[in-house]
């Protein structure tokens, strides 16, 4: 084990993060250029992307107000899509929860799909670091992650319809998803995990809000979980 | 899209306090207070339970045909899942599949 500090953890979670610069580009370029042509001024679109940022969040408001939704349906709807966050919140208090409170704020902020995939899989593989060093990792991965996001958001408004669509941009957002997803798929549990949220999302597309989602997580979990224990390799 | 600018700000500052609350509920209010094994083991499946699902509506139905079903995007999807179980990397990934979509973008620009 080479000796470690939060000052090395925080370059570990840098270097860590800057290939996935290529995908949060794109991803934060798109929603500057869909948000621009939906109709949104230019505060409109930094706003979304500073104070949410959450893309799939953001594309789903989108989305609904384009199709003129009521405004507390956008808002409950764009919400229940971050509930997963929820989870990634509770994921990491046992890691992170001794860390002073504006760096727990300041975490949370940041805490988006990327930041969370990259920092948990780091706490997962070395737990025994000091909070410190999990708290430096997550800022590590966040430095080039959050400023690209933000930046390539208002590029996009600036390029707005100069990108052409054969760039195939839209489906730059599944294929993150699958990207982070299919090198976490270690065991039995993670596989049996993800079928059940893909059968599930097509089970229960049916509901309205996003709820599917949620049910197909919380089934996932359950089944994840529960494969874990009869294979007996809980920790 | 007809909204006025104080709905549109409604909506984004709601859905942005909305969703820092939910990213803070958890590491802001346990603290350093230890979990149950139980919920451990079902945190431990958070992403795995919850991204696949997020994406396959998006595979199956992308927005971008109008909810119509394309061979071109499962196939792409369906490499960048093969190589990112293959090469364990997500980069590998993502340039698999947005590769597949180019090429096949690249091969119909052609053929008219």
């Amino acid at each position: 084990m080479p000796v470690s500090s939060p000052r090395t953890a925080y370059w570990r979670g840098l270097t860590t993060a800057l290939p996935f610069v290529i995908v949060v580009g794109p991803f934060g370029l798109l929603f500057g250029v869909v948000g621009t042509e939906a109709g949104l001024d230019v505060a409109q679109v930094m706003g979304f992307t500073v104070l949410v940022i959450a893309g799939a969040s953001q594309f789903t408001a989108l989305q609904l107000m384009y199709d003129n939704a009521p405004t507390l349906i956008v808002i409950a709807s764009a919400l229940a899509v971050n509930l997963r966050m929820a989870m990634y919140s509770a994921s990491f208090a046992p890691h992170l929860g001794g860390a002073p409170f504006w760096q727990r704020a300041l975490i949370a902020y940041m805490n988006v799909d990327q930041t969370y995939a990259m920092s948990i899989t780091e706490y997962e593989t070395a737990p025994h670091q000091s909070t410190a060093e999990k708290v430096a990792f997550f800022f590590g991965t966040a430095t080039p992650t959050i400023p690209v996001w933000i930046g390539a958001s208002a590029l996009g408004i600036v390029l707005g319809e100069a990108i052409p669509p054969a760039l195939g941009l839209d489906f730059a957002v599944p294929i993150t998803f699958i990207a982070l997803i299919a090198p976490a798929l270690r065991t039995l549990a993670h596989v049996a995990a993800a079928l059940t949220s893909v059968v599930m999302a097509v089970v229960f597309s049916f509901l309205p809000w996003n709820l599917w989602l949620l049910v197909a997580g919380l089934l996932a979990m359950i089944v994840g979980a529960e494969v874990e224990r009869r294979m007996g390799m809980g920790r | 899209m007809n909204y006025s600018a104080g709905e549109i700000w409604l909506i984004i500052l709601a859905l942005g306090a909305g969703t820092f609350l939910v990213r803070f509920s958890f590491l802001g209010v346990l603290g350093n207070r230890s979990l149950p094994a139980w919920l451990l083991r079902h945190l431990r499946y958070t992403a795995v339970g919850i991204l696949p699902g997020m994406v396959t509506p998006l595979v199956l139905w992308p927005q971008a045909t109008g909810g119509q079903t394309d061979p071109g995007r499962i196939a792409a999807a369906a490499l960048a899942l093969a190589v990112g179980l293959w090469t364990r990397s997500p980069i590998w990934a993502i340039v698999a599949g947005m590769a597949t979509l180019w090429v096949q973008g690249w091969i119909m620009a052609s053929s008219f």
